[in-house]
């Protein structure tokens, strides 16, 4: 267990510090720099500007600065507006994203084991294919349609939500609903398949000849291992609703870290792209770190052990 | 009693062929067809994905009018005889853009997952196949990797190389390879051990022929479903891609381009997202189903 923590820390902080080389070399090789779109720019700003930034430095010298910077947490300033760091972005944008992204996380959980179990339970009858149809469409949707869909018709056609903007709890409802709905999808497909087997195993044949009620079963023997799978996928579910904010809180206008991204790509600003990649990454591989070890915690049958990773 | 000819008859062979034990010998690809067939979704899914690619080849040519043919009058149409999806903000016809942005989608999927399939069988083939120091620094390599999160990396490329289609096929490609050299890695250490890889090797064949010739043609099944389903999210991802401002630049169009296009028009005109949106979700289902149904008939334990 010592043993396997160890190494997969190792391997995060290898991955970082490869992420960080990376997109340093990748933003540098930009042809015409960071600045090339603002040529009407006299000459002596751009001077102040790559002082401001040791763009005149060897690259090697930015290099070792920029990550000096980074190991003390400072990402960097933005390049394209003027006095604001991307740390600035993220205290700013973060508390949003993530308000955002815990209330699709809860949805997704929600209604995606409640799809999940009725599925299972009323197998191949109507709630049953209401269910998965339910989860087909989430999951063949792109995330970007799914939430136009809803802003139409809940917003334009029918106003009872906000269009878009950030606040109040009603302007929070169908950003949320469309950021779940592709995870939902997954977890109901995956709650379904799960229950279905785990249901005709001999251990709740025994519960049922016990005389058990079908509620004990079904919540207390069954679901417990059923739900198992779904926290190996909370990883790949915390990546999917990041990836997913960018677009909602693009199409939603959220004041989030995930729209100052997608401006940060629109204006180039690589300063503030660099930055807040590293910070995503940061933040997703502790995600999945904390998700790989509770795995042990959770299934005491999975035994973490040097060998397959 | 006295034995004559009329006796010693042959006996008739009609009835015994009843009593054979079994039925006629099919290979397993045969069993693999016939179950695939038997699958209602998947051979919908087969269907679809037939009549998008006939529509690929030929759609943009039945309407009359090119892709990037502007028609300021006609902007903003509805569906009618003349611009049967209707027409978008600088005029074109959707009818020829949907579809001619079929090919681009279309292409971004397979020509992804044809890359994938050369990457990671070589890697991971290398990996299993030689084990030992080789294998774990290999997979020490994409442990590493596949700890970044992937679209980060498809975003950075995107941003920093020059936009266009070359660069989509580059950047999923340069990610997605690490889950089909594990899997290929998984299926080779498996197989590599078996007497028909030790009779080859006795025989005096090179591991990089043992390898192509013998143990990559069994591990196709696995292979073949992941590819299958690594082309709906190709195109699901490039159709992000699109939507972040990354994806291939106009007047080009793929299904993502279209319907991020049409998701700023949407109250005022939403046929515009209507029709790329729902093709994309039809493809994406086709070859899902396809997918699902082809791993259910590659595998013996899953028939019923």
């Amino acid at each position: 267990m010592g043993h396997f923590i160890i190494r997969r820390l190792v391997s995060s902080i290898l991955a970082l510090l490869l992420i960080i080389t990376f997109t340093f070399i990748l933003v540098h090789m930009v042809p015409g720099g960071p600045f090339a779109s603002e040529k009407q720019l006299p000459d002596s700003v751009m001077r102040n500007l790559e002082e401001k930034f040791h763009l005149n430095d060897p690259l090697w010298l930015q290099y070792v600065k920029y990550l000096g910077q980074v190991v003390k947490g400072d990402l960097g300033p933005s390049y394209k507006y003027e006095n604001r760091t991307v740390n600035e972005f993220i205290r700013h944008g973060f508390p949003v994203s993530a308000t955002l992204g815990a209330l699709a996380v809860a949805i997704a959980l929600v209604v995606g084991i409640t799809l999940g179990i009725i599925a299972a339970l009323r197998q191949n009858r109507w709630q049953d294919y209401l269910a998965m149809v339910i989860a087909t469409i989430g999951f063949s949707a792109p995330s970007f349609i799914v939430a136009s869909l809803l802003m139409f018709l809940f917003a334009y056609k029918i106003k009872i939500f906000p269009t878009a903007m950030w606040g109040t709890p009603a302007h929070a409802v169908l950003p949320s609903l469309a950021l779940a709905t592709l995870p939902t999808a997954f977890i109901s497909r995956l709650i379904r398949a799960n229950m279905i087997e785990v249901l005709q195993q001999d251990y709740i044949k025994t519960a049922r000849s016990k005389g058990l009620s079908e509620r004990v079963i079904i919540y207390k023997h069954a679901l417990k291992n059923a739900i198992l799978p779904v926290v190996t996928y909370l990883g790949p579910l915390i990546a999917s609703i990041f990836t997913g904010s960018f677009v909602i809180e693009k199409i939603f206008a959220i004041p989030g870290i995930g729209r100052d991204f997608v401006i940060a790509i629109t204006n180039r600003d690589y300063g503030l792209i660099l930055g807040l990649t590293i910070f995503y990454a940061v933040f997703l591989m502790a995600m999945n770190l904390i998700v790989d070890l509770s795995y042990s915690l959770i299934d005491p049958r999975i035994k973490l052990t040097r060998g397959e990773g | 009693m006295e034995l004559t000819r009329e006796l010693l008859q042959p006996l008739d062979k009609s009835g015994t062929e009843a009593e054979a034990v079994g039925k006629p010998r099919t290979t397993y690809w045969q069993d693999v067809r016939r179950n695939f067939r038997q699958n209602k979704l998947a051979m919908f899914g087969l269907v679809v994905i037939i009549v998008l690619l006939a529509m690929a080849i030929t759609g943009p040519y039945l309407s009359g009018h090119t892709y990037d043919e502007q028609n300021y009058q006609m902007a903003n149409k509805p569906p009618s005889s003349e611009y049967w999806f209707g027409t978008d903000a600088l005029g074109r016809d959707l009818f020829t853009r949907v579809w001619y942005g079929a090919r681009i989608s279309l292409a971004v999927g397979v020509l992804t997952a044809c890359m994938v399939f050369l990457i990671g069988v070589l890697y991971g083939g290398i990996s299993g196949y030689f084990g030992g120091k080789v294998d774990e620094v290999m997979m020490r390599v994409v442990e590493i990797l596949s700890s970044i999160p992937f679209l980060l990396w498809v975003i950075l490329l995107m941003v920093v190389m020059e936009p266009g289609l070359k660069t989509i096929f580059i950047a999923l490609g340069a990610v997605y390879w690490l889950n089909m050299a594990r899997l290929v890695r998984g299926q080779v250490l498996s197989l590599k051990e078996q007497e028909y890889v030790l009779a080859a090797r006795v025989l005096g064949a090179s591991p990089f022929r043992i390898l192509i010739r013998h143990i990559i043609p069994n591990t196709m099944g696995p292979i073949i479903v992941a590819m299958t389903l690594m082309i709906p999210e190709a195109i699901f991802t490039e159709a992000w891609l699109s939507f972040l401002g990354l994806g291939v630049s106009a007047p080009m169009a793929s299904w993502g381009s279209l319907a991020s296009d049409g998701v700023g028009a949407i109250s005022a005109y939403p046929w515009q997202l209507f029709f790329p949106a729902i093709f994309i979700c039809l493809t994406m289902l086709a070859f899902n189903f396809v997918g699902d149904g082809l791993r259910d008939a590659l595998d013996p334990r899953a028939r019923r």
